[in-house]
């Protein structure tokens, strides 16, 4: 056989019910103190500051991370767990989502010790924002083409150029970037990006709004204009960022994100239907069921491989592939399915008004953090035909 | 693709190896390989494998059972393993002892019935039941006025009408007329839709099976057949193609094997296993069609032909869609049980597996 796809069906583990319980109990605290609504996704203000704070207080941010950086030593698991509660209820987790995912296991990887002491226990504690500044305007999917430029100065680099897409920016107190040390060779095109920790909110950094079809603000532009980062915050090898990239989307591609963005679609559409639900809305509703705990399914198996040190760049791949693409086409089978509800069912105005946003969502779930043709590409490199 | 760790798959995949090579067996128009495989998966205990020992079985665990299916899959085996096993199990629900021989179950509809009357006579039709024609007995799910029994009956007291499945594989209807069965018990607390699960769960490991043979056969083609002067996996399309049939493989043998999973594990058929069996037939049979549709298109014309392999696994795995309650069924009655738990149950009964 050519391929050598796992996914082997991993439990989670009975200590994760336990938390479960406690994130569902934290959860309806804040949304019974008005903190967010969990109906309203659309909310204009995603950034919740002081949310942020009360789960770094929980120790749900960090989790998995060493203690002497703030973290709690517990499993990927268990964070799957917090991670996918959090999404269901439609929780605020802009301010700290990226930070808790991605930023910090890079630092933990690749940043000097004191950087580490300094950084870490403050996203631990929900204080701080990170953004991923990979896209350029010029550079999206070919993420080698980038030409932000970081020239070699005294004690550190001046940088020159601009990012794009750059979510969470305007908030953002750190941002992990790459920029271009040195020109591609031509044995080797990926070669001469290197990895920066940024920060944020000084002179030289200039982040401008980018509108989007949704009404939210979440992206920007970041503009550079000779500023100056210092040596130690190099993440990793000087020219080699390519090398240091690849295992780590495994983390970023196959957590319960990736097919849980519009979920509250599918909620609304069976309270609209009630507990007596006519032939065609029952099959609509058990089949989109029987694909989410599908992938749910998937999603913990990955989850279950990197908790054992495996790399399922590939798995990975899959789940976000078939993830992104089903809630993208969620919100319009549950619109093909409410087609018939009735004008009398209680929740019509929510449902309508929830897939007017989520119809407006779709689009981007395909592109953001890796599009499907990347993701295919992937896979096909995979099962050997690249 | 799942390495077999278990003694129970490796003696399997050796037998399928060496007496159901696809190829050789496509090739065998006179199906004389059949019985040598049969006699091999015998003499290992195999049809047998989830019958306790002192009911004549080798008393395999439902997990390797299901990994042979799953294996059985890969080699889209058309011999009734599968039946003979689910026969075998569902016997030994109410302590039947299993013959030798090719079992069937009946019924393999939900939408069908087996009444059992007062006389301890079985009737009633039941439609689409796999390899009827080539077994020596039935296991039978009845209902009587005292609940459901379980019953061995000799295949040669019913009437089969004989059909074919799209799989050209026997799918017959039998009918039962007061026949008086072998031996007939009592099963409390089963009844027909847990036959119906494990039958889907079992169909959907078959499937889950074929489709990761035909990902197997599809990359491999691909890496051979040079069109516009190049090899066609090299075509950006068709790697996009084959990564979704990837991404269908994987979530029919995801959803399949976390069933199995849930079904050994079980104490009970409870929500939480019915979801997991009707997602895994609802998913694989998406899977079958999705899937089986790109090994053809990457295939072309020689996909299409009675000579290459690829139909014995694409057509097998179409038709296995319709056995124990196809996937529309199985989404009504899922769709009917979120609904009646309520919107604000779904997460949760998602959440607990």
């Amino acid at each position: 056989m050519t391929a050598a796809l796992r996914f082997d069906p991993i439990r989670l583990p009975e200590k994760c019910e336990q938390l479960r319980k406690e994130v569902r109990a934290f959860l309806a605290e804040e949304i019974a103190a008005g903190t967010f609504d969990p109906h309203k996704p659309n909310r204009e203000d995603t950034d919740a500051p002081e949310f942020s704070r009360r789960v770094g207080a929980k120790g749900w941010l960090g989790m998995t991370w060493p203690k002497k950086y703030g973290g709690q030593e517990r499993s990927f698991l268990e964070r799957y767990v917090v991670t996918e509660e959090m999404r269901v209820a439609n929780a605020p987790t802009r301010r700290f989502f990226v930070a808790d995912r991605q930023s910090g296991p890079v630092l933990i990887k690749y940043a000097p010790e004191h950087i580490k002491m300094d950084i870490l226990p403050r996203i631990c504690r929900g204080e701080i924002c990170f953004a991923i500044g990979m896209s350029e305007p010029n550079s999206g999917s070919d993420l080698f083409a980038a030409k932000t430029r970081a020239t070699k100065t005294d004690g550190g680099y001046l940088i020159n150029g601009t990012k794009i897409w750059t979510s969470s920016a305007h908030i953002a107190d750190y941002m992990i970037a790459i920029f271009r040390t040195s020109q591609p060779t031509k044995e080797n095109r990926r070669h001469g990006l290197t990895q920066f920790l940024v920060k944020m909110k000084q002179p030289g950094i200039q982040v401008n709004p980018i509108g989007q079809i949704t009404g939210q603000y979440e992206f920007n532009e970041v503009v550079f204009t000779d500023f100056f980062v210092p040596d130690d915050h190099v993440l990793g090898e000087v020219d080699g960022a390519w090398k240091q990239a690849t295992s780590e989307l495994a983390y970023e591609r196959s957590g319960p994100e990736r097919f849980l963005e519009t979920y509250y679609v599918l909620t609304e559409l069976v309270r609209a239907v009630g507990p007596n639900p006519d032939t065609r809305s029952a099959e609509g509703i058990g089949r989109l069921v029987a694909q989410l705990h599908t992938m749910r399914r998937m999603s913990v198996s990955v989850a279950g491989m990197l908790q054992a040190g495996k790399e399922p760049v590939v798995e990975a791949s899959i789940v976000k592939d078939i993830g992104t693409v089903w809630e993208q086409q969620l919100p319009h089978r549950v619109r093909d399915l409410a087609a018939f509800v009735e004008e009398t069912a209680t929740n019509r105005e929510t449902l309508e008004r929830q897939l007017d946003f989520a119809i407006k969502t779709a689009p981007k779930l395909t592109i953001q953090g890796g599009t499907t043709e990347v993701l295919r590409g992937i896979i096909a490199r995979g099962l050997g035909l690249r | 693709m799942a390495e077999s760790d278990n003694i129970v798959v490796e003696t399997a995949e050796k037998i399928f190896a060496d007496l159901a090579d696809p190829q050789t067996i496509n090739n065998d128009k006179k199906d004389s390989w059949q019985a040598p495989l049969w006699h091999a998966l015998s003499e290992a205990g195999l049809p047998l494998s989830w019958v306790p020992d002192d009911l004549g079985g080798s008393g395999a665990s439902l997990a390797d059972g299901f990994a042979l299916l799953n294996a059985a899959g890969r080699f889209a085996v058309a011999v009734p393993l599968a039946e003979t096993m689910l026969a075998g199990w569902l016997l030994a629900q109410a302590g039947i002892s299993s013959p030798e021989g090719e079992m069937t179950v009946l019924p393999a509809s939900p939408k069908d019935r087996i009444t059992l009357d007062a006389d301890g006579a079985l009737s009633g039709r039941a439609r689409g039941v796999p390899f009827a024609k080539a077994a020596k007995h039935f296991a039978v799910l009845a209902h009587g006025k005292d609940g459901v029994s379980i019953a061995l009956v000799d295949a040669s007291k019913g009437r089969i009408e004989s059909g074919l499945n799209v799989g050209y594989d026997h799918s017959d209807t039998v009918t039962l007329d007061k026949v008086q069965p072998v031996t007939v018990k009592p099963a409390k607390g089963f009844d027909q839709t847990t036959l119906m699960l494990m039958g889907g769960v079992a169909r959907s490991l078959q499937i889950a099976g074929a489709l990761e043979a035909m990902l197997d056969i599809s990359v491999r083609y691909s890496n051979e057949r040079v069109a516009f002067e190049k090899k066609i996996s090299k075509f950006q399309a068709v790697q996009h193609n084959l990564a979704r049939l990837a991404g269908e493989s994987a979530a029919a043998l995801a959803a399949a094997t976390s069933a199995a999973d849930a079904i050994a594990n079980a104490k009970s058929f409870d929500d939480e296993v019915y979801l997991e069996a009707a997602s895994a037939k609802i998913r694989c049979a998406e899977a079958a069609e999705k899937g089986g549709a790109i090994a053809h298109q990457v295939h072309g014309a020689i996909g299409f032909t009675s000579e290459h392999i690829l139909h014995r696994f694409s057509l097998r795995a179409l038709a296995w869609r319709d056995d124990f309650g196809s996937e529309s069924h199985w989404a009504v009655e899922l769709g009917k049980l979120v609904a009646n738990r309520g919107a604000d149950e779904l997460w949760p009964l998602v959440a607990s597996r």
